[in-house]
């Protein structure tokens, strides 16, 4: 009777225990905490010409990232992520607002509409942009024969572009988890903010709003967190003005090869988004502690 | 208060609301047609005989039978930092497919284990293990494959001045990488059934004599089979899709369909992308529907 509530490692062996956690945790100690390591090793050491090392620990690399250049590419892609955000966040709620409200039915045929570019590959959505957005693109054709504009518009390779493309490929990681809060949602609370006198912008602002306010924290990150280290939308889609971080890094490996200040770039990116990261789990299990 | 004015703030009230709900069905449209629009347009442009422009110029076949027709002629991919790796469509497909099967098979197993381990067992530093899991799926893509570029590197580097072998990026390079960030998806899947499946017919399990291994054949992956194969499918379509990880632990010759791709989109853009695109796009289609037959909630793990 008792044994439900009692921990479960009463009942089992300390041998199965090393089976079934060993392979997966020495997989990933292997082959992604060392791997990390040896960046973070690289990021303090100087250049030893073409991809090498010198083993002298300096913090030249990342006194490196404090300039200009770098600190402004550091910025557009900060900048670039939290636009992106904003705006998955105007377009994903009302989105998700809206399919919550239909019928069993329609609910889950729309879910997985919006689910179905998250399973399509990413490359090729980015690339669709590039026949929508190019000179003879279909916008610029468009607007040509409408006699919109005279000549065509320079549409691709600029940050307008890498906007699009960022908010194209993550608004899915905003409708889903505003989705699952919003379904959680107690609509009966809407009718009791109304019967007290509430009007709708009032009831959506301080009732709706709070409630599901977790969920829009969690697709935020879901959304900023791929978005600053972006390397495939700011490749295919931008051009030299919109050089991010993550092409920045890609440079420093593969034609700079200049290992250690790529590596210290890997690790500023890497803190850019652990920082929201950890405060989003320090403050979520505050409000569970403080719940129980 | 009078009557008037409240017959016209309700009034007011219901007007607002209606032009809300028109707002909300206009939005909702033009949100799917932003998701869809660009779809489509690869699709019907992957049809088009026109070569460079948007304009329809008749209905073809010509880009599909393209790549048929040895895709290596369409685009010579130089890879950037990279050597020359040709090869056409056939032995790139051929490339993603066996990646993606081996490492499925390999996260999967690793993944089912790492976490029934973290749901049914108490130990020491599990929090630790806890965020081992989690870092995978957080950490940018770039920073994991740089890192694996760094690590293969120095590895090879080592073993040759030890030994004399002369060791390359390739495909089980690739692999390693694509089970490293696979093994995370898994484990979550896997672990949020078992959070709904009662340890008690496990424990009974074992009460009534059967040893660890029995119950975990018998009881434990017997009811976790919808999870598992959800958490599979989810890492042979991250291990499919993948381009960035791949991108940098993939050597000469070991060219996937993304790299291909990609390739073509860098440096020769012909419509037989289109086609190339269409077909993948199929191909995921295909996916996620077979995931839904198997598993209602499986797709919506994201």
């Amino acid at each position: 009777m008792t044994t439900a509530t009692l921990p479960a490692s009463s009942t089992r062996s300390q041998a199965a225990l090393l089976v079934f956690l060993l392979p997966a945790t020495l997989w990933l100690s292997i082959f992604f905490l060392l791997p990390l390591g040896i960046v973070l090793l690289y990021s303090l050491l100087g250049q030893g010409g073409n991809a090498g090392v010198n083993w002298q620990f300096t913090l030249g690399n990342y006194q490196q990232l404090l300039t200009p250049v770098y600190l402004g590419i550091f910025w557009r892609s900060l900048g670039l992520a939290l636009l992106t955000t904003v705006i998955c966040v105007l377009v994903g709620y009302p989105l998700a607002f809206f399919i919550v409200r239909q019928s069993a039915t329609w609910r889950s045929l729309l879910l997985l509409l919006v689910i179905i570019p998250f399973w399509t590959n990413f490359l090729v959505r980015t690339y669709a942009w590039i026949i929508l957005l190019r000179q003879q693109g279909v916008i610029n054709t468009v607007l040509e024969s409408v006699r919109l504009v005279d000549a065509p518009l320079p549409l691709l390779f600029t940050p307008l572009a890498v906007t699009i493309g960022l908010v194209y490929g993550y608004l899915p990681f905003m409708v889903l988890p505003l989705y699952s809060t919003l379904e959680r949602f107690d609509f009966t609370l809407v009718e009791a903010a109304q019967d007290l006198g509430a009007n709708d912008l009032r009831t959506f602002s301080r009732v709706v709003l709070p409630l599901t306010s977790r969920g829009i924290v969690a697709g935020c990150l879901l959304v900023f967190i791929p978005s600053v280290g972006a390397f495939i939308t700011p490749d295919i889609l931008g051009g030299a003005k919109t050089v991010m971080v993550g092409n920045l890094i890609q440079n420093q490996f593969l034609k700079a090869l200049n290992w250690p200040l790529g590596s210290a770039l890997s690790m500023a990116l890497m803190a850019l988004i652990l920082i929201p990261v950890l405060a989003y789990f320090r403050v979520s299990e505050q409000q569970a502690g403080g719940r129980v | 208060m009078t009557a008037a004015p409240q017959l016209w703030s309700l009034r007011r009230d219901r007007w607002i609301r209606r032009i809300g709900q028109n707002w909300l069905v206009a939005h909702a449209a033009l949100a799917f047609g932003f998701l869809y629009l660009p779809i489509l347009v690869l699709v019907v442009y992957s049809f088009n005989q026109s070569r460079f422009n948007a304009v329809w110029k008749g209905f073809t076949l010509d880009w599909y039978i393209s790549l048929l027709q040895g895709g290596g002629s369409l685009g010579l991919l130089q890879r950037e930092g990279g050597g020359l790796s040709g090869g056409g469509i056939m032995p790139a497909l051929q490339n993603s497919l066996v990646v993606a099967v081996v490492a499925t098979l390999l996260a999967t197993v690793l993944g089912t284990l790492l976490g029934i381990a973290m749901e049914r067992f108490r130990f020491p530093g599990r929090p630790a293990v806890e965020a081992l899991i989690y870092l995978p799926i957080i950490i940018p893509e770039i920073t994991m494959g740089v890192s694996l570029l760094v690590f293969f590197t120095l590895v090879f580097r080592l073993v040759e001045n030890l030994t004399g072998w002369r060791l390359n990026l390739g495909l089980p390079t690739v692999i390693i990488g694509h089970v490293a960030f696979s093994i995370s998806f898994v484990a979550v899947v896997v672990r949020a059934r078992l959070v709904d499946l009662d340890p008690v017919l496990e424990e009974a399990a074992m009460d009534l004599g059967a040893n660890e291994w029995k119950t975990l054949w018998r009881v434990t992956l017997p009811l976790l089979w919808p999870a598992i194969f959800s958490g599979a499918l989810l890492a042979f379509t991250l291990s499919l899709d993948d381009f960035v990880v791949t991108f940098f632990t993939s050597g000469v010759g070991a060219t996937t369909l993304p790299l291909f791709v990609y390739g073509m989109i860098k440096f020769s853009v012909t419509p037989a992308i289109n086609a190339i695109s269409t077909l993948m796009l199929a191909a995921s289609l295909v996916l996620v529907l077979s995931s839904l037959a198997v598993d209602r909630d499986a797709v919506r793990f994201g």
